[in-house]
């Protein structure tokens, strides 16, 4: 079966060599690969991703239209798009809103709220979860005494909030501390409880104290949870933060959007949500960004 | 390197009057009773056994996981009281951190130690390139075929130049071809370091190609069934296997094995190979009886 191969193999090479060394120019390998393959190429590589794109703007497009229809013809089937602004309309409030300092600062404040209490509940929530994962003692008291606050919502936090804080803005900050404060610590807690006592035993057998193990195993095991709860506390946060704007603000997309409703200012409501969805999603990109850049090893 | 390789030879491990039991409702169940085992420095020897008979227990308990109900567990002389540096280990798992490089998983033992950053790298690449993994030094492990892990696994143990080496099971997770290759690195980084070896396994012909000494279990309640020296002469090649001598070691361990998994399994003992092979038990060498 092989031999005539074998056989045949050098008699067909040799004439090929002896071709190819008098004759200038051809090499093949050298040559670098036109432009149109390398596009073609990276077309074919990129196009699960380019087509997702592509199928979500049209997506957002045929949102916007929908919504365009519905308002200009004022469709009442069940839901009533009498009162509900255009696109248009809401674009030309947005245009307004963007010279209009006001605007802004309600924007600035709300995301230093959520930059305080989600600060705050991470720098908490985290190492509380490493400690009381670590350790028996501390679970055992700090852990019932969460699962009964965890369950009450944020919202319901805003009469006790501010009795509790001298001012509004601290008590909207302790909202938002306490939405964002029981995904991170509960997901932590998890991170903790997942950790594989292999690695733990590893580290043990090359020479590590409870320190290194903390730092070296327990951390970097628990990331990717503790990662996944700072972005549902994020989510919370931002909730949370809109609730107590809405109640108790007096500055703040969230109080701009409630205002917006009691002024009549119909389109200044859907730019306030939208406002409110643009954060939100920056946010937990933000979030994920960071993720990326803390667990290099995870990156696919 | 050289420090670890010109060392005095060290590393006697010695298990005397060694029992481990568990707490249950029922009371204590015996996962181990009334065990003897030493190595001596510089050797290589195995523990083999039905599974659950306990032998990874016992690897435990002289890595320091695992406090013995009774007995004790020396290396050179000192009780071992829990996990250190001076006993290296490798798992079946792998267990290499999946948040470090190949080059950091190797330097840990080193940064425990508190040797310098610049100091410690040149070493593990000196140690990476001894196991021909120098082109994945900046890999994660998750990138690493099973093999390549376990190579990174073992040199890692070794990075701290331990005294002995414990091995639990490491190969079982590999293929049969990547295990030989495995099989012929650990012994020449063995022969290298001239280091204790204590190697836990189930597979008999694994245990009987790489070892000086194999210790042959029970069932659980696990105990040292038989004792078998391995006189193979070194270095061993692959086609020894197939060599009448190792045949023989290798047909009275398996009878050995299978009695007690049928007892493990709550099967009827059949002594048919026993008798024929005619092994007397309990600390006596088999080697002889062939």
């Amino acid at each position: 079966m092989s031999s005539p191969a074998l056989v045949r193999h050098p008699e067909d090479s040799m004439p090929a060599i002896a071709e190819a060394g008098p004759a200038p120019g051809t090499v093949p390998p050298a040559t670098p690969p036109s432009f149109g393959t390398v596009a073609l190429r990276w077309y074919r590589l990129n196009r699960g991703g380019l087509r997702a794109i592509a199928i979500g703007i049209m997506s957002l497009l045929a949102f916007l239209l929908v919504w365009h229809l519905l308002t200009t013809y004022r469709v009442v089937f069940f839901v009533r798009f009498t009162n509900v602004p255009s696109p248009l309309a809401v674009y030309a409030s947005f245009t307004k809103a963007i010279h209009d300092p006001k605007f802004l600062l309600h924007i600035v404040l709300s995301c230093r709220r959520i930059v305080f209490g989600f600060s705050l509940a991470a720098i908490v929530g985290v190492p509380l979860g490493l400690i009381m994962g670590r350790f028996k003692l501390v679970h055992e008291i700090v852990f019932p005494v969460a699962e009964v606050l965890r369950p009450i919502p944020a919202i319901a936090w805003v009469p006790m909030a501010i009795m509790l804080w001298p001012t509004n803005e601290q008590s909207i900050v302790f909202i938002t501390f306490l939405g964002a404060f029981f995904p991170i610590l509960i997901n932590t807690l998890h991170g903790m409880s997942l950790v594989d006592p292999v690695l733990v035993r590893a580290a043990q057998c090359l020479g590590a104290r409870e320190r290194s193990i903390f730092r070296e195993v327990y951390f970097p095991a628990s990331l990717p949870h503790i990662f996944t709860g700072l972005t549902v506390g994020m989510g919370v946060a931002w909730v949370s933060l809109i609730a107590a704007e809405m109640i108790s603000g007096q500055y703040g997309i969230g109080y701009f959007t409630w205002e917006a409703y009691s002024l009549v200012q119909y389109p200044d409501i859907a730019l306030g949500m939208i406002a409110i969805g643009v954060l939100g999603l920056g946010s937990s990109l933000l979030i994920r960004g960071a993720g990326q850049l803390v667990m290099p090893w995870r990156l696919k | 390197m050289s420090e670890i390789v010109t060392k005095a030879p060290q590393g006697h491990i010695e298990v005397r009057n060694f029992s481990l039991s568990y707490d249950s409702i029922e009371g204590p169940v015996a996962a181990v009773t009334d065990t003897q085992i030493h190595v001596n420095p510089g050797e290589f020897v195995s523990i083999v056994g039905p599974s659950g008979c306990g032998k990874s227990t016992l690897l435990n308990a002289v890595a320091g996981f695992l406090k013995p109900t009774t007995g004790i567990v020396t290396v050179d002389g000192e009780r071992v009281n829990g996990p250190s540096a001076e006993r290296g280990m490798v798992f079946q798992q792998y267990s290499l951190f999946p948040w470090k490089t190949v080059r950091e998983n190797v330097e840990f033992g080193l940064k425990m130690r508190g040797m310098p950053r610049s100091q410690r790298e040149r070493a593990a690449r000196t140690l990476l390139g001894l196991a021909g993994l120098d082109a994945f030094e900046k890999h994660y492990p998750e990138k690493l075929s099973g093999g390549m892990k376990q190579r990174v696994g073992i040199v890692r143990a070794l990075a701290t130049g331990p005294k002995v080496l414990l091995l639990d099971e490491p190969f079982g997770a590999l293929d049969a071809q990547t295990r030989v290759i495995m099989q012929q690195i650990l012994t020449n980084m063995w022969q290298r370091l001239k280091i204790s070896v204590l190697f836990v396994t189930h597979d008999i012909d694994e245990a009987i190609f790489l070892s000086d000494r194999v210790y042959c279990m029970t069932a659980r309640p696990g105990s040292i069934k038989a004792e078998i020296p391995i006189p193979l002469e070194r270095p061993r090649q692959q086609s020894m296997m197939m060599s009448s001598e190792f045949l023989a070691l290798r047909r009275g361990l398996m009878s050995l094995i299978r009695e007690e998994s049928l007892k493990a399994m709550g099967g009827e003992i059949n002594d048919m190979g026993m008798q024929g092979l005619n092994i007397e038990l309990h600390g006596h060498s088999l080697a002889d009886v062939i």
